[in-house]
């Protein structure tokens, strides 16, 4: 009994013949499995945390505020239909002192029912417990803040609520689904040092904001069914009085609104990336496995003439794509498993759950399993068909000849100008030249890859050149508690360091062209303002014109609005009017959708004496500790920024995320490139091995012979390269359009250095090829090459 | 510097060659200590039975291949211990090769397969001379595709002569033939060594061929059983096989 069929002998030897091969196509299909897996398991990840943590701690569907309601107004608003469980708080923001810590630091001060435990928006105890009843010290701090500063229950720091400072004890460490990506309003990521939440009695806030009988916070949980849109719509209604600026849904809720962004960026990664490497890794597929079918052209007839049927014989070399793949497939779930894992593990650094749920189902798994298996045999479909109708007779006679016709004559200029070696590079491509263009497209995938991982450091450096270096020159940026009269920027003007202030006034408002609106602060500047400039896309600078709104670009764009065209601004606040203004001008700005006025008409059009609630600051350097003392104790400050603070947190927190997967993608890129250009180069030595053994045999040295088989593949890598450039920046287009948020748009840019690195990079690799070949070239057996037929 | 002992100068000699392969546990000796001497403008033809050794030996003699043991002078200068490097000089400045299977280079033209080897050589005749040697002086242009077998055979042996190579080696350059386009392949080989001087090596199954050299050896074994030298060199057209 024979253990093994012979034809399974015959699949095992031409494996382990073409491991090398086949190695490179395996990661090729490991990479794509690897994206395709670890991005779906993380979005199911994600999803199914947040979706239990916010049922658990019962998340709001809605939220409203206000600046001052009664709270007998909660009786009406549980009468709007459809609302299920609703609850009132204080929330507001103060300043914190934290010892050893110079750099001002705010805090969202949230309430919490002095009897009873919270029954929306619970914040999930870490440590510690809830302030015991009637505890007008006690404090529960958001965990990333605690950790931030080392503080730990028992800990003391201290608060400057509304202008008077409070000593507060921790009696506990919370997570909240209201803060899992914690940022400051109006900040753009998490600063854990620089912002957090502290939870306190609702007595306690309520009376030092003098909130008695009142809140200025509303969360509502909606039956289920209930129509979101109305219930804000009518919570608005009931709001608008109390000076409610719009009530939001939860998928405008900022926390969660950066979570379901990030899901919705990490699906169209899936959907993207791992196309390419399929495509490629079914080309490499066809190429390698038309080659062997060709070369065992008399093998196949031959057992044709014995008898076996082409479906048999088809699957005899579907056979080999599917352990080919199959190992490709096993190595991207090992590695999709781990790069899950391991983003995982960044998420939770970035957003507060309380676990992170990696238990990846099969399901992707399975579907990335089956995708590129299907890739696979697509390619391989052709030359499996190939194989099979072959007729026995055909087969077993040798392929004709390549012709090399006149088509492939060079002209008289060439024939001078080239050698002999050169002509046969010449004359092989001109022969193939579809093969050669398929290769030159698979290194150009591969370039192209580079070109997007690498962008993603110059739309990252752009964003915080043009967004804090360019747009933003203050050093210092003060938030008020309340709005002032502008002559406050004289009392600011004259504390220590300070070298020019300016003022803006902060004015929530919803704008309307026709059917479209957006909720969006318009912020009135003065119109000779230094310390924030506005640019448009040229670079050129916008002048805020006496009247009319300075738009941004991505504003204008979700408003189809063009310069000149009226704006309906419904003003969310004071005597709410509702005014027509122009768009006077667009700039262009990478992060969010902000609108300019200038802050003389803004005032005219809210008809009420002029107050500021922002004020920038050109500070001298030197004075800056001085300046933060001397802010802490003026009463109308509420928050202080600083801009280098947040420059740096930008640097940390996206560029180090960014680098590790930048780091993975060009590994995946390297791959590529290896894969294509060593399979391309080792099909062709196996082809043309008896050529080549023939040079040596002519006293050709193994460099010249290496010259004929790698200048082919040199030149099919230089034509790749341009190529790969082009396919670059429009894969930079499609991520930068598929990346594009509320918050963030991906600037398409790509500099000429990161061109030349994904260049370097992929010619790198297919050196390395090169050399691998290279040396096989100089092994090569003249002897045992010649003695056989070809 | 041919030694001045000999009236005819031995252009390339062997002493005791042999050659074993590892097959396994298995040692196949493949040459078994074999003396040969080649004269300057020499033909001398090979006759063996199938895997008597007659390819291992030219292989050794053309550089392709080191002998196991034994020594091998090229004009006085040992060879058998030289280095890739060196045989390779060796093989592109004296010797030509012709095989069983043409071995052409299918993307060039008859006269560029031909232009390969002269652009390396030292002093070649133009490829043009080269074909018209082998009387293909009218199909330069066309690629080996175009060409019978026979014709591609005399290609090679034009490629193998264009660099005028001291030594031309051919591993039964008719093997694939039918006779009467062997002749012209034969007549190739010897105007080549008549009109050239070359000295050439033609391995061959076919007994009758060898009343067209100056030697004969016949092989058994991994050695040399037998040699005779023929009075009388024949013609190749007048051959019978
Ligand atoms: N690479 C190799 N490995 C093992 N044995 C080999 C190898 N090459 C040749 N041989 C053995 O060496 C012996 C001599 O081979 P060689 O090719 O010289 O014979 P030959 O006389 O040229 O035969 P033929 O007339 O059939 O071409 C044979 O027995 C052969 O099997
Ligand atoms: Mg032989």
């Amino acid at each position: 009994m024979r253990l093994l069929h012979p034809l399974d002998a015959k699949l095992a030897r031409d494996l382990w013949r073409l491991r090398a091969q086949a190695l490179a196509i395996a990661l090729i299909i490991a990479s794509g499995v690897g994206v395709l897996c670890s991005s779906l398991a993380v979005v199911d990840a994600l999803l199914e945390t947040a979706t239990l943590f916010y049922e658990r701690q019962r998340f709001g569907d809605v939220f409203g505020n206000v600046t001052r309601a009664p709270r007998h107004l909660l009786t009406r608003i549980g009468d709007i239909p459809g609302v299920q469980v609703l609850e009132a708080r204080v929330v507001k923001h103060a300043t914190v002192e934290v010892e050893g810590f110079d750099d001002p630091v705010i805090a969202a001060l949230v309430s919490i029912p002095e009897d009873r435990a919270p029954v929306l928006n619970r914040p999930w105890l870490r440590r510690g417990t809830l302030p015991a009843p009637g505890q007008v010290d006690g404090a529960v701090l958001s965990e990333a803040f605690a950790d931030g500063h080392d503080l730990a229950v028992g800990d003391t720091l201290h608060a400057l609520i509304n202008g008077r400072r409070r000593a507060l004890r921790v009696t506990g460490i919370a997570l909240s689904p209201e803060y899992v990506y914690t940022i400051a309003p109006g900040g753009l990521l998490p600063d854990d040092r620089r912002f957090g939440v502290i939870w306190m009695g609702e007595e306690v806030l309520a009376a030092a904001f003098d909130l008695d009988g009142a809140f200025n916070d509303v969360s509502l949980v909606l039956a289920h069914g209930a129509d979101v849109d109305t219930v804000v719509h009518r919570l608005d209604a009931l709001l608008e009085p109390y000076g409610g600026t719009g009530a939001i849904a939860r998928e405008d809720q900022p926390s969660n609104w950066f979570v379901m962004n990030e899901i919705r960026q990490l699906r169209s990664m899936a959907g993207i990336l791992p196309t390419i490497f399929l495509v490629v890794a079914a080309f490499l597929t066809n190429m390698v496995l038309a080659r062997l079918i060709a070369t065992e052209r008399s093998e196949v007839g031959l057992l044709k003439a014995f008898g076996y049927g082409n479906v048999t014989v088809a699957w005899h070399y579907a056979k080999l794509v599917l352990m080919l793949a199959g190992a490709g497939v096993v190595l991207g779930w090992l590695f999709g498993w781990w790069l899950g894992r391991y983003s995982t593990v960044l998420y939770a650094d970035m957003f507060r759950f309380p676990t992170l749920y990696y238990h990846p189902g099969l399901q992707p798994f399975v579907l990335a399993g089956a995708v590129s298996l299907g890739a696979a045999l697509a390619g391989a479909l052709g030359a499996a068909r190939r194989a099979a109708r072959l007729p026995p007779a055909e087969a077993m006679r040798p392929p004709a000849p390549a012709v090399y016709r006149r088509a492939g004559r060079l002209s008289a200029a060439a024939r001078h100008w080239f050698d002999q070696l050169t002509r046969i590079v010449l004359r092989q491509l001109l022969r193939w030249p579809v093969r050669a263009l398929l290769t030159s497209t698979g290194v150009a995938a591969a370039v192209a890859v580079l070109v997007m991982s690498l962008q993603w450091l110059d739309a990252l450096e752009l964003m915080v050149d043009s967004f804090f270096f360019d747009q933003q020159r203050h050093d210092v940026m003060v938030s008020l508690v309340e709005d002032r009269p502008a002559s406050v920027r004289y009392e600011i003007a004259r504390l220590p360091g300070v070298l020019a202030v300016e003022a803006h006034r902060t004015v929530p408002a919803r704008l309307r062209n026709r059917h479209l609106s957006r909720r969006e602060a318009v912020i009135g500047v003065p119109g000779d303002g230094e310390l924030e400039v506005l640019k448009d896309a040229t670079g050129a600078r916008v002048p805020i014109p006496p009247d009319g709104l300075v738009m941004s670009r991505t504003l204008a764009d979700r408003l189809r609005l063009s310069r000149g065209d009226p704006v309906v601004v419904e003003v969310l606040e004071g005597s709410r009017p509702v005014i027509v203004v122009p768009v006077a001008a667009i700039f262009d700005t990478w992060i969010g959708t902000p609108v300019f006025i200038h802050r003389e008409a803004l005032d005219r059009a809210l008809g009420d004496p002029p107050t500021v609630d922002t004020l920038l600051l050109d500070v001298d350097p030197d004075h800056i500790l001085e300046l933060f003392d001397a802010l802490e104790a003026t009463p109308v400050v509420g928050a202080v920024t600083l801009r280098r603070a947040s420059v740096d947190n930008f640097d940390d927190t996206i560029a180090e995320n960014m680098l590790v997967f930048v780091t993975i993608y060009v590994s995946f890129a390297c791959t590529l490139a290896m894969g294509v250009v060593y399979n391309s180069m080792r099909i062709a030595l196996s082809e043309r091995g008896r050529e080549l053994a023939t040079l040596r045999v002519l006293g050709f040295t193994g460099g010249e012979v290496s010259y004929v088989l790698l200048g082919e593949a040199a030149l099919m890598v230089l034509v790749a390269l341009p190529i790969g450039c082009v396919l670059g920046a429009a894969l930079v287009e499609l991520m930068s359009a598929n990346f594009e948020t509320e918050l963030f748009r991906v600037p398409p840019v790509v500099a000429p250095s990161t061109y030349g690195m994904a260049m370097l990079v992929v010619l790198a690799s297919a050196v390395l090829c090169g050399v691998l070949v290279h040396r096989r070239v100089e092994r090569l057996d003249l002897i045992r090459v010649l003695k056989t037929r070809e | 510097m041919s030694p001045p002992t000999s009236p005819t100068p031995a252009i390339l000699s062997g002493r005791g060659l042999t050659k074993t392969y590892h097959v396994g546990d298995v040692d196949i000796h493949a040459l078994r200590g074999v003396d040969v001497e080649l004269r300057d403008g020499e033909l001398v033809v090979l006759l063996g039975p199938s895997g008597s050794g007659k390819s291992t030996l030219l292989n050794i003699l053309g550089g392709l291949d080191h002998p196991t043991s034994g020594e091998l002078r090229f004009r006085g200068k040992t060879i058998d211990t030289a280095d890739e490097r060196a045989l390779t000089r060796y093989r592109r400045d004296h010797v030509g090769f012709v095989f069983q299977f043409y071995n052409l280079v299918a993307s060039l033209t008859a006269e560029e397969n031909v232009a390969l080897v002269t652009e390396i050589a030292r002093a070649p005749m133009s490829p043009a001379d080269a074909l018209a040697l082998v009387g293909l002086g009218d199909r330069l242009d066309a690629f080996p595709a175009q060409l019978s077998g026979g014709e591609q055979q005399r290609v090679a042996i034009a490629r193998a002569v264009a660099k005028q190579p001291e030594v031309l080696l051919c591993d039964e350059p008719t093997g694939a033939l039918d006779s009467h386009t062997g002749v012209l392949v034969l007549q190739a080989i010897e105007q080549v060594n008549r009109d050239l001087g070359t000295t050439a090596v033609v391995i061959t199954h076919n007994s009758g061929i060898a009343a067209m050299a100056d030697r004969v050896l016949r092989f058994g074994d991994g050695q040399v059983v037998d040699e005779s030298r023929n009075t009388v060199r024949r013609a190749p057209a007048e051959l019978t096989w």
